[in-house]
């Protein structure tokens, strides 16, 4: 069983302590400095929609295996708030219902290797992102 | 936590020292602005060598920095941007070219020095 993380995200300190533990984890797993700013950049974005849009939800981060034992980092970002009418313009640069750039959903999902929405209105939205580490950590070779 | 704010001659100096929250971000454009006025200061150099992430709002936070001031007539400068936080910023797709930049707090200082074509940190 792999070590799970699970940040309340309420205020703009939590979304700063969301990325922080997943700069953490980043680093225990080997991932590139690159790498590891590349993710807690797209943490930001993520959580900051929760803020913005949903009020409260929650980041979940979590150690994750493919089938030939890569390892990789699975951000899960869930709320229960109005939830986007339409992902496909919301997915676009530049749209944005905030009043913000419009960059960060479409520039999360840059940031990151794999990119999943679920959303549907008063439904809330959930994020999944997964960042793969370059190459198989020592602590799981052979 | 509130960034330090250093006058050095016509020119203030803001060096970030932790993560910002966004609170924070927004406090620091008050605090330039209202320093800017206080002081009649004419160049700003905010140093971000410490942030270790910027995304979207700090990016657009700034860049309104760097337009305010320059609406009361002083340049602000960017220094200290990490090579992984530049990287991020570009992938991003952060628009950051109407905002002066450089490499760290000296070549910052130099580039306003040469802007205002006069000594700056008023020695001698």
């Amino acid at each position: 069983m792999e070590a799970e993380s699970r940040i309340a995200i309420e205020s703009d300190a939590d979304v700063v302590t969301a990325r922080q533990r997943a700069r953490e984890l980043a680093h225990e797993l080997d991932l590139s400095s690159t790498d590891q700013t590349l993710l807690a950049t797209a943490i930001s974005e993520v959580a900051r929609n929760i803020t913005t849009y949903a009020q409260r939800g929650e980041v979940t981060l979590r150690i994750v295996r493919d089938g030939h034992g890569r390892a990789g980092i699975e951000v899960v970002a869930s709320d229960e708030g109005p939830g986007i009418p339409d992902i496909e313009r919301a997915l676009q640069d530049g749209y944005t219902t905030g009043g913000g750039l419009g960059l960060g959903l479409p520039g999360a999902r840059r940031l990151v290797d794999d990119f999943d929405i679920e959303s549907a209105p008063s439904q809330g939205t959930t994020v999944t992102l997964v960042k793969w580490a370059r190459q198989v950590p020592r602590s799981i070779r052979a | 936590m509130a960034v330090p704010i250093l006058k050095q001659g016509q020119v203030l100096i803001a060096s970030i020292q932790t993560a910002l929250t966004d609170t924070d971000v927004l406090q620091l454009r008050e605090d330039v602005m209202s320093q800017v006025t206080r002081h009649r200061s004419r160049g700003i150099i905010i140093d971000v060598t410490a942030l270790d992430v910027m995304d979207s709002f700090v990016s657009r936070s700034l860049r309104g920095i760097a337009h305010m001031t320059r609406l009361r007539g002083a340049e602000t400068v960017i220094v200290g941007i990490q090579p992984e936080v530049a990287f991020a910023m570009v992938q991003l797709g952060m628009q950051f070219e109407d905002v002066q930049t450089a490499l760290d707090l000296e070549e910052g200082l130099t580039l306003l020095q040469a802007q205002l074509k006069e000594p700056l940190a008023g020695g001698g």
